[in-house]
C-alpha cells in the first residue's frame, strides 16, 4: 500500500473519530443541554471543558496524524534505499 | 458612544498600513510569472504557510464578530469558535494532501484533475466568485466598523481604505505578499490577543454599578406598587416618596410603547423623558434603568431624549459590561488564575443588555436599550443568544437550525476558496499536511483565548451597546491607549490580510477557470498576470460598493452565510471527487449547481433576511428554518451521486479518479 494510501486510510480514521466527539457535542448541546451544566474539575461547567477540549483535541489528533505520516514517511524511505 | 481619533492609534495605523504595502511592493517585484502570481512558485516555507492560514482565516468575523458576540451573550459566541476549528479537522485529514496532488492554481483544478472539463470549470469558478463575495462582504462591514472609531472617518471611508489598499496589495505582488502578509497578521494577532488576555487575568474581576465612563445605573425595587396602568396615581407617589423622583408622572403607553415592559417618566424638572424596564425577579418587581436611542425621520437623532453629540462631554449613549454581584462579600478578586476566572464568574451577577426597537407612527423609531441581570452560571451555558435558542425551545425546527449552522460551521472550513488556494503555495503533500497543522495549533491557541477575552470585554465596563463588534478594541482600550492602538491596527490588518486572499482565489477563478478554461481563451503567462489584476480591481470594487450597501449587517451573521454556501456547493463534489471513483462530470456539475442555488435561496428566502434584509415580517418567510447546510449539504451529496449512477456510460469508469495509488 502506498503512502498516500496509507496516510489516507489514518486521516479518515481520526477524522470519524472526531467527527463522532464532535456529533455527540453538537447533538447533547441541542437535546439535553442541562448536562453541560455539571461542575467539572477546579470547579468550571463542562461546557466549557468540553469546548476546550474539542479545540484542543483538534490539535493532538492532527500531531498524532503528522507523528504517523513522517514515520511512515521516514520508514519507507529507508526500505526504498534498502532495496536499492 | 462617541469616539473620538486616538493620535497613537492613527499612528499605529498608518505605520502597520504603510508596512504591509512596503513588502508587498519590495515582494512583488519577485512575481512576475503566472506561478509566482497565484501560488508563489509552491515555494513558501510551510511554517510561514501554517501561520498564514491563521491569518487568512481569523478574519474580520473571528476576531471581532466572536469577541462580540461573547462580549454581549456569553458562551454562544464560543460556539462559532469551536465549530470554525472543527472544521480544520475536515482540511487536514480528508482535503490537504490529495489538494495539494492534483491542484495547480485553483480548487477547481482537484475538481477537473480527471475530467478536463469545460462545464466543471465554469460552475467552479462561479461558486468561488459566489462564495468570495458573501465572504468578503463582512470583511468590509468589519473595516467600516473599525474605522469609523478609530480614524473619526465615516463608514464608507473605512471600506473604500480597506478596498483601495487590497487592490494595491494584490496587484503589486499576487500570493507572495499575500502570504507574508498573512503570516504578520496571524503572529499579530494571536500575541497580542494572549497579551489582552493575559491582563484580563491580572485585573481579574471587580463589582461595579456602570461603565467605565463612570455613570451608574440606577434599579428601584423591590416596588410595592407594580400595577403601573391602573394604580398610577400610587406608583407615582410611591417614585415620588420612596424613590426621590420628585415630580414624577407616568407617560401613558401609547403607540409603539402599548403593550411593553417599559414605562415612561416624566420629571418636574424639565429633563426628557426617563424610560424604565419593568424587571420582574423572584423577590420583587424592579424598575431599571434603560437606554434609548431615537431616530427621527429627518435625521435627528435623540439619545436619552436629548439631541446627540459630537464631542466627549456632550450627550451619548453610556458605556456598558459590568459585574454587579460577585461570589460572597468581595468587591473585587485581584488577579486570577485561567480556570479560576470561569469558577468566579460562574457564580457571579453579571449586567447584559437586551434592546427592543419601536416603531411610530411617524416613521421614526425607538430603540430601548435595557439591562439584564444574567447569573455567571447562565453567561457561560449555550442558548442566550437568538441564534442559538434551538437549545432551550421545545420546537423541533429550532434545534434542527442550531444542529444546521455547527454543520455549516464544520463543513464550511474546507471549502473556502481562499483557503483551499493556500494549498498550491507549499511545494508537497508533507508540507501542505505539516502547515496545516500549524494552522489548527495558531487557530486553535486564538480561539481559547476568545472565551478570556469575550468575557474579559463583558466585564470590562467599555462596551458599546450599540455596537458589538468594536468590544475587542474597546476591551483593549479599557487596559491602555497603546494597546488599543495595537489591537485596532492588527484588527484591521485582519480585515486586510482576508480580503486580499479572497480577491486572489476570485481572481485565479476568473482567469483559471472561467476565461481560461470555460471560455478557452488562450493566454501568454504574461496576459494571465495582467487578466487577474484587471479581475481583483474589478472584485475589490465590487466588494467596496457591497460593503457600504450592507453595513448594517451583523459580520458573523454574514459570515454564516458564506459558509452555507461553501459547503453546499464545494464540500460535496470535493469529497466525491477524492474519494469515490464512480463520480462524473454531470454529477459534480450539477452537485455544485444544485448546492450553491438550493443553499442561496435558502438564504434569501429565510426569516432572518425577511427580518434584517427586506424589513419584512420574519413570520412571512418561506424557508422553514434559517440555516440551509443540514438540508442543502446532504442534497448536493445526494445529487451528485444519483446524477453519476445515471451518467456512468458518458463519464470516464475506470479510471482513478483520486488520483490516488490502489497499492
Amino acid at each position: 500500500m502506498s503512502i498516500d494510501r496509507r496516510n489516507q486510510q489514518i486521516g479518515l480514521g481520526l477524522f470519524v473519530f472526531y467527527l463522532l466527539l464532535y456529533g455527540g457535542f453538537v447533538l447533547l448541546m441541542a437535546f439535553d443541554a442541562q448536562r453541560l451544566q455539571v461542575m467539572g474539575p477546579a470547579r468550571v461547567n463542562l461546557a466549557v471543558w468540553s469546548g476546550f477540549g474539542l479545540i484542543v483535541l483538534a490539535l493532538v489528533l492532527a500531531l498524532i496524524y503528522g507523528w504517523i505520516c513522517r514515520a511512515r514517511s521516514s520508514a519507507d524511505s529507508v526500505d526504498t534505499e534498502d532495496q536499492a | 458612544m462617541i469616539y473620538e481619533a486616538s493620535p497613537i492609534a492613527v499612528v499605529c495605523f498608518f505605520v502597520f498600513v504603510g508596512v504591509t504595502l512596503g513588502l508587498s511592493f519590495f515582494l512583488g517585484r519577485k512575481a512576475k510569472s503566472s506561478a509566482g502570481y497565484f501560488t508563489a512558485h509552491g515555494q513558501i516555507p510551510w511554517f510561514v504557510n501554517g501561520v498564514a492560514f491563521a491569518g487568512d482565516y481569523l478574519s474580520a468575523a473571528s476576531f471581532l464578530g466572536i469577541c462580540g458576540m461573547i462580549a454581549f451573550y456569553g458562551y454562544d459566541g464560543f460556539l462559532y469558535s469551536i465549530g470554525y476549528l472543527a472544521g480544520w479537522i475536515v482540511a487536514l485529514f480528508v482535503v490537504a494532501e490529495p489538494m495539494k496532488r492534483l491542484g495547480k492554481f485553483t480548487f477547481a483544478d482537484a475538481l477537473d484533475a480527471k475530467f478536463q472539463s469545460k462545464g466543471i470549470k465554469l460552475v467552479a469558478g462561479i461558486s468561488t466568485l459566489a462564495v468570495s463575495v458573501f465572504y468578503l462582504i463582512p470583511q468590509m462591514v468589519g473595516a467600516g466598523v473599525l474605522v469609523q472609531p478609530l480614524l473619526g472617518f465615516p463608514h464608507w471611508v473605512g471600506v473604500v481604505l480597506v478596498g483601495t489598499t487590497v487592490i494595491l496589495i494584490v496587484v503589486m505582488a499576487g500570493m507572495v505578499s499575500t502570504t507574508w502578509v498573512q503570516f504578520l497578521k496571524g503572529s499579530l494577532l494571536v500575541l497580542f490577543s494572549a497579551i489582552l488576555t493575559v491582563l484580563i487575568l491580572v485585573r481579574g474581576l471587580t463589582e461595579e454599578e456602570g461603565g467605565a465612563d463612570g455613570h451608574r445605573f440606577t434599579t428601584l425595587g423591590p416596588l410595592k406598587q407594580t400595577d403601573v396602568d391602573s394604580e398610577t396615581e400610587a406608583f407615582e407617589a410611591e417614585l415620588a416618596e420612596v424613590w426621590g423622583i420628585a415630580g414624577a408622572k407616568v407617560v401613558p403607553a401609547e403607540g409603539a410603547w402599548a403593550n411593553t415592559s417599559f414605562v415612561r417618566i416624566a420629571r418636574a424638572n424639565g429633563d426628557p423623558d426617563s424610560v424604565w424596564h419593568i424587571d420582574t425577579r423572584d423577590d420583587g418587581v424592579y424598575l431599571s434603568e434603560t437606554q434609548t436611542l431615537h431616530k427621527a425621520t429627518d435625521g435627528t437623532v435623540l439619545v436619552n431624549g436629548k439631541p446627540k453629540g459630537s464631542s466627549k462631554g456632550e450627550p451619548e449613549l453610556f458605556q456598558v459590561g459590568h459585574l454587579s454581584d460577585l461570589p460572597g462579600e468581595a468587591t473585587e478578586t485581584g488577579p486570577l488564575g485561567p480556570l479560576e476566572f470561569f469558577s468566579t464568574l460562574e457564580e457571579s451577577e453579571v449586567v447584559l443588555w437586551g434592546n427592543q426597537k419601536l416603531s411610530h407612527e411617524d416613521g421614526s423609531t425607538t430603540t430601548v436599550y435595557f439591562q439584564k441581570p444574567t447569573s455567571g452560571s447562565r453567561i457561560l451555558q449555550p442558548g442566550t443568544h437568538p441564534r442559538f435558542q434551538g437549545i432551550h425551545s421545545d420546537k423541533l425546527l429550532d434545534k434542527i437550525n442550531l444542529l444546521s449552522l455547527m454543520l455549516a460551521l464544520f463543513c464550511g472550513t474546507a471549502s473556502l476558496p481562499h483557503i483551499l488556494i493556500r494549498y498550491y503555495t507549499v511545494k508537497d503533500e508533507a508540507s501542505a499536511r505539516k502547515s496545516t497543522i500549524v494552522g489548527i495549533a495558531t487557530i486553535g491557541f486564538f480561539y481559547v483565548l476568545t472565551l478570556y477575552m469575550g468575557l474579559g470585554a463583558m466585564t470590562s465596563g467599555t462596551l458599546d451597546v450599540t455596537n458589538s463588534n468594536m468590544s475587542a478594541p474597546l476591551l483593549a482600550y479599557s487596559e491602555g491607549e497603546w494597546l488599543f492602538a495595537a489591537i485596532s491596527a492588527i484588527a484591521f490588518t485582519t480585515v486586510l490580510g482576508t480580503v486580499s486572499g479572497l480577491i486572489l482565489a476570485s481572481a485565479g477563478a476568473v482567469t483559471h477557470d472561467l476565461l481560461g478554461t470555460a471560455m478557452g481563451i488562450q493566454m501568454t503567462d504574461e496576459q494571465q498576470v495582467r487578466v487577474a489584476k484587471i479581475a481583483s480591481v474589478a472584485v475589490g470594487i465590487i466588494a467596496i460598493v457591497l460593503g457600504i450597501v450592507f453595513q448594517e449587517l451583523n459580520v458573523s451573521y454574514l459570515v454564516g452565510w458564506a459558509f452555507s454556501v461553501a459547503a453546499s456547493a464545494n464540500l460535496p463534489s470535493l469529497v466525491m471527487c477524492l474519494f469515490w471513483s464512480r463520480t462524473t462530470r454531470q454529477g459534480v456539475i450539477t452537485s455544485m449547481a444544485v448546492g450553491m442555488t438550493s443553499s442561496l435561496a435558502w438564504i434569501l428566502l429565510s426569516a432572518d433576511t425577511f427580518e434584517k434584509v427586506y424589513g419584512l415580517d420574519p413570520e412571512l418567510a418561506i424557508a422553514p428554518f434559517t440555516q440551509p447546510g443540514i438540508v442543502t449539504i446532504p442534497l448536493g451529496f445526494l445529487i451528485l451521486v444519483a446524477v453519476s449512477l445515471r451518467t456512468q456510460a458518458t463519464g470516464l469508469p475506470g479510471k482513478d479518479t483520486a488520483g490516488l495509488d490502489k497499492g
